[in-house]
């Protein structure tokens, strides 16, 4: 197990410095950036002092270097609207945006987990056919167009829920079930598929046959077992659910990273857009870490592997 | 102790119906082990399924007979009370494939633990439960047991995984207990072990053995009765000696004409002509009737009645 999450975290490594890699060459490649910063009327001079003082007169590979320093220190330069360093902008955006993943991950898996469950165990019933039916929707209906309804409705209509902003619970509710509906369609499914072939296991067979309640053998012995596909689609979706929810956080006025870095990009604020999308690969790395850390905790044989 | 009548399981398949079990009886006293013989698809298996109300979801049912264990009726009691006083308690089965028969995810302990909770043996606290359960897995020989029911199946060897089958099944001392090709996974010398071990527990606690197989090898030394099926019917039940020494029915001579030395698994019987008949099209009349070298007109047309001689029953026209 050490051996394995070893060589995890160095696959995590690489796959950072390959995005740090992507974002340094998009950068050489979009512009001269000494154009922008100078006004019009600015002579050769003060082009060439202008590249000195930023280092862009050293050869590539020297450059490459000195972004690498800084990068690894979180140094991705200071945000051209707001004057201040722009990962430090974005770590202040952070808390917001994991708030709203994880809320919408636990509606998801609130909806998921039962559909699922039942849907496998009474097979073909109403309660498959209709979770079939809702999932679809699901699948099929943008998040945003969601998002839309769920504040013309809840919250301006009925006035139950607040329609924008973050705050307290109530604000959280809306903009949860618009960006957690989407993968309960595929949750559903999947763990729906991986219960059926576990209750048809011999081990249920011999569960049955030693009069455990249906009750157990369905929500505790399978369950768990069936799990295991379901985390890793819950890692594919958290991690889309962080870099993604730039669309809901826009709809509902979330003043998380996503809608940090959508800003930045019209501003054409370059460095907070590269600290954006360095953040967007930690964050990805780091879930899926998590996720292969969390099979070993459901599936003893992959604790107990050697790598 | 068990008395079985007349037991009718069949598969409701979208190619139509095919008869597992098609009339199946017999009896079972406390502390005995009756032998179900044959090949596979011959209907055993099921007929250890429906005595636990387990036929196959959802295709299986239990469209007939009687099955009354130490007076009561089985047949016909829903899906709780089965699951709450029977399965587990009165009835209990050790399945074949040690390897894919644990669960793979909960501790060794835990699972032995499970069925002595669910009937409320293991007093009020789960420690209790876990407690007894050690006490099971000693009692089946499994050593270091306090330590090793920390442990998942796939620390174990498939020897000791049957063992821990075993000490589930027998956790709340079942009147009868079903081992369904308990030895077939495991090497010969790990087989005869088990199989002591399962004349031991029998012993011990006096419960009824049904004992499923195709290994006529294993089934002379342990069972005291035998019965053979074929195509979801007993053609012949005797007892072991009588079975072995004058079998009755040509199906019996042929299983006995090809008998395997101890040790030897092969699946396949080689002196009787023919295959084994398709189950969704059963021959008329008697279903051994093309196999068979002393088929008669007759035999083609009109299945043969069960008789009785003494304690023991034959189903062929060369007996009626």
């Amino acid at each position: 197990m050490r051996a394995y999450f070893v060589k995890r975290v160095l696959q995590g490594v690489v796959a950072i410095v390959g995005a740090l890699l992507i974002v340094f060459v998009a950068q050489r490649l979009s512009g001269d950036p000494v154009a922008l910063m100078l006004p019009m009327d600015a002579g050769e001079a003060e082009f060439a002092a202008m590249r000195e003082a930023l280092g862009l007169d050293k050869p590539l590979p020297a450059q490459f270097g000195i972004f690498m320093v800084n990068a690894v220190q979180g140094d991705f330069g200071d945000s051209y609207q707001w004057q201040a360093p722009a990962m430090t902008l974005l770590l202040e955006r952070l808390p917001a945006t994991l708030e709203l993943a994880l809320a919408g991950l636990v509606f998801a898996l609130l909806l998921a987990v039962p559909l699922g469950v039942v849907s496998s165990v009474h097979r073909g019933g109403l309660v498959d056919r209709a979770a079939k039916v809702f999932a679809m929707l699901g699948q099929a209906v943008p998040g945003f167009w969601i998002g839309l309804l769920l504040i013309l409705f809840v919250a301006v209509e009925l006035q139950w829920l607040p329609a924008f902003g973050r705050g307290g619970l109530s604000n959280l509710v809306l903009p949860a079930i618009a960006l957690g509906w989407y993968p309960v369609a595929a949750m559903t499914r999947t763990l729906r598929s991986s219960m059926l072939d576990i209750l048809d296991s011999d081990y249920v067979r011999m569960e049955r046959a030693i009069g455990l309640p249906e009750r157990w053998i369905v929500w505790r012995y399978a369950l768990r077992n069936a799990m295991v596909p379901l985390v890793t689609m819950i890692g594919v979706y958290f991690a889309n659910m962080l870099g993604g929810a730039f669309v809901i956080e826009v709809v509902f006025a979330w003043p998380g990273i996503g809608r940090a870095v959508v800003d930045a990009v019209f501003a054409r604020d370059f460095p907070v857009v590269q600290a954006g999308v360095v953040l967007a690969a930690l964050v990805f790395v780091a879930v899926n870490l998590i996720v292969d850390l969390s099979y070993g905790l459901i599936d003893p044989r992959i604790r107990h592997a050697k790598a | 102790m068990l008395r079985v009548q007349d037991l009718k399981t069949h598969l409701f398949l979208k190619r139509g119906v095919l008869k597992a079990v098609d009339g199946v009886s017999f009896e079972l006293a406390a502390g005995k082990t009756l032998g179900l013989i044959g090949e596979s698809g011959s209907g055993k298996t099921m007929t250890g399924l429906s005595l636990l109300g387990l036929p196959p979801k959802p295709a299986g049912r239990i469209v007939g007979g009687t099955v009354s264990l130490d007076g009561r009726e089985l047949i016909g009691l829903d899906e709780k009370t089965l699951a709450d006083e029977v399965r587990g308690r009165q009835i209990a089965m050790i399945s074949q494939d040690p390897m894919t028969s644990l669960n793979p995810v909960f501790t060794v302990g835990a699972q032995v633990a499970a069925p002595i909770r669910a009937h409320g043996l293991g007093g009020d606290s789960r420690r209790d439960a876990a407690h007894l359960a050690v006490e099971e897995l000693q009692h089946v020989r499994v050593p270091a047991a306090r330590q090793r029911a920390r442990d998942y199946p796939h620390q174990f060897s498939g020897g000791m995984r049957q063992r821990v089958v075993a000490a589930m099944a027998i956790a709340c001392r079942p009147r009868l207990l079903i081992a369904d090709e308990p030895t077939s996974a495991l090497d010969v010398t790990i087989q005869v072990q088990l199989m002591d071990l399962i004349e031991r527990i029998q012993a011990e606690t006096d419960a009824g053995l049904l004992f499923i197989t195709h290994d006529l090898g294993i089934a002379a030394r342990v069972c005291h009765r035998i019965a053979v099926m074929y195509a979801g019917r007993i053609v012949e039940a005797a007892t072991a000696e009588q079975l072995y020494a004058e079998p009755r029915h040509p199906y019996t001579q042929g299983l006995l004409a090809s008998v395997p030395r101890l040790g030897r698994r092969d699946k396949r019987l080689i002196s009787i002509p023919g295959n084994p008949p398709d189950p969704l099209a059963l021959p008329s009349g008697c279903a051994f009737h093309p196999r068979c070298p002393h088929a008669t007109e007759r035999c083609r047309v009109e299945a043969p009645p069960t008789v009785m001689a003494g304690d023991d029953q034959v189903a062929c026209w060369l007996h009626a």
